[in-house]
């Protein structure tokens, strides 16, 4: 059995969501190696080559998958899925974005956003926002995978020497072209992998009043989401969202602040260990997954719970 | 310019769907159901950009039973102007369905083809980018906004750390999210109209594609039920509970 876990990175480094991938990919069996696919990606393989149980790492070092289009790493991720019996990835926007593509191509179904290895074919995974778990059995000789990050611990990042092969496959299908990045810069932990969260909703009223969810995120050393209401609303930017189709968090403390809880919303963190609600509505439904619910006004509770941590 | 968009029939949104106790599968009797939200802000977008002159026709194609009909008379009557439906029995999978789109791309050579990221069933999110494949066409997934250049489209795309702009070489296909429009109710004449827009059935042999399972769902359960929480009654309470119960903070 041999698996290819493909990187989620930003060439500099590897992010921690492939991690969580190559934690699924050992529960797989058989050796594990990484792609890294990207341009002036040295570093990034580097790291990758560090990450325990991790067999080898192709490092595709090309202009053409600098930005990583979907439509360029698939031919190349879809080109050495023939010497592998499983392709993974995280199901970060980048896995989901390549990897249907790399599966059309390999003439196999692809299997999103697992959530348990039950066999060497046979998985857990989310349907109907959450609501339904299916258990699922692929018929395919070759499987390709997406993880739902936060169903798998990561593997430590240090303690490996794998080594690290160069790829001098340059797949430019010539259809796509990068043009611009707006990427937010922040110091608060990545939303997806911050163990404590701090969410605001409509009940925030405006953007400027996210403000008063910083003070608390930065005492908690929490990241900041949002429900799509507040984003759909522009009180704070897509990257915020957590939910169905935005992203899926399980931290340790997840407080939603003015949230009423559509089942949407749950959908992307009812898995976080302790949830804290807070809603002047004491019939919403976000009281329903909560451990803790203050029914409260957010504008004074919110200062109050600053001052008191 | 000609633009075919994709639209499920899928279980209206506000549907908290269960398992079936014996959890052999979903219960979806007597649910209602509805145009997947992601094809319908597809279908906006295709006739937004037909309002602003830019595309000429809209095709609107759905693969499933014949009770999708009623999903392509939505599409119709918010704007599309003809349907095609495939006509496949069960639950085709998203390699099958990207198959036979790219039948009728084959068969309709659409400039633009937009259809929603994900259905809200599956959540999948895997048919535009499986289509992408299949036909060798660039993708716009989870497109936040749409700009049509000169034989090229220019993709703002919501990504994980922001958004990020691709250009894309035509015929190209665009996979929407939530923030690329707010359709429109269709209204009441346009739904009459619709009645009368010509509605075409495939069947797959039509599109010489033979509809595979590749993945099979063995059962179905409950997610785990969170224990019923407390309601506190002040902040302080709170971070009591959180220091010296929780121990979270």
């Amino acid at each position: 059995m041999k698996t290819l876990v493909i990187a989620e990175h930003d060439n500099a480094s590897l992010k921690a969501a492939t991690l969580n991938a190559v934690a699924a990919a050992g529960e797989l069996g058989g050796d594990v190696d990484i792609l890294v696919a990207g341009a002036g990606c040295g570093a990034a393989a580097d790291a990758a080559a560090q990450v325990p149980g991790v067999a080898k790492v192709i490092c595709a070092d090309n202009a053409a998958y600098e930005h990583q289009l979907a439509e360029n790493v698939s031919l190349l991720a879809a080109e050495l899925g023939a010497d592998y019996d499983n392709l993974l990835a995280p199901s970060t926007a980048n896995g989901k974005n390549i990897m249907p593509r790399v599966a059309a191509l390999l003439d196999v179904g692809q299997i999103s956003d697992i959530l348990s290895v039950e066999s060497a074919d046979t998985f857990t995974r989310p349907i109907y926002a959450g609501n339904v778990i299916a258990t699922v059995q692929s018929a395919d000789p070759k499987k390709v995978i997406t993880v739902r990050t936060t169903a798998f611990d990561a593997v430590p990042a240090e303690g490996g020497s794998a080594t690290v092969e160069a790829c001098s496959a340059a797949h430019d299908a010539g259809v796509s072209q990068f043009i611009r990045e707006e990427v937010a810069v922040s110091d608060r932990p990545e939303l997806t992998s911050a163990s404590v969260v701090i969410s605001g909703g409509r009940g925030m009223q405006n953007g400027d009043n996210f403000s008063l969810l910083e003070g608390i995120a930065d005492k908690l050393n929490a990241a900041i989401g949002a429900s799509r209401a507040a984003v759909d609303a522009g009180f704070v930017p897509n990257d915020y969202q957590v939910g169905q189709t935005g992203k899926i968090v399980a931290p340790d403390l997840y407080i939603a602040v003015g949230i009423s809880g559509a089942i949407q919303h749950l959908a992307g963190m009812k898995d976080s260990k302790v949830i804290v609600a807070i809603n002047k509505d004491e019939d919403a439904p976000i009281f329903q997954v909560a451990d803790y619910g203050l029914v409260a006004d957010l504008f004074e509770a919110l200062p109050e719970l600053e001052a008191a941590i | 310019m000609k633009a075919l968009v994709a639209v499920k029939r899928v279980v209206d949104y506000n549907v908290k769907v269960r398992a079936k106790a014996d959890g052999t599968d979903v219960d979806l009797n007597n649910v209602k159901m509805a145009i997947n939200p992601f094809c319908e802000i597809a279908v906006e977008e295709a006739v937004r950009l037909k309002e602003a002159g830019t595309v000429t026709e809209i095709v609107a194609v759905s693969v499933g039973e014949s009770s999708c009909q009623e999903q392509i008379r939505t599409a119709l009557a918010l704007g599309a102007d003809r349907g095609v439906h495939v006509e496949v029995e069960g639950r085709p999978e998203p390699l099958a369905i990207a198959k036979l789109l790219k039948g009728v791309v084959d068969q309709e050579s659409p400039d633009l083809v937009i259809m929603g990221k994900q259905s809200i069933d599956g959540d999948n999110n895997q048919t535009g980018q499986m289509l992408g494949a299949l036909t060798g066409m660039g993708q716009g997934t989870f497109a936040s906004e749409v700009k049509i250049g000169e034989g090229t489209v220019e993709v703002v795309r919501e990504v994980d750390g922001g958004l990020q702009t691709v250009s894309l070489t035509l015929p190209a296909i665009i996979t929407t999210d939530l923030r690329l429009n707010e359709p429109r109710y269709a209204s009441l004449p346009n739904i009459m109209k619709a009645k009368k827009k010509p509605l075409e059935t495939l069947t797959p042999e039509q599109l010489s594609v033979a509809v595979q399972s590749h993945v099979t769902q063995v059962g179905v359960a409950p997610p785990p039920e969170r224990a019923a929480g407390i309601k506190v009654e002040d902040v302080s309470q709170l971070v009591d509970k959180l220091k010296n119960e929780a121990k979270v903070i």
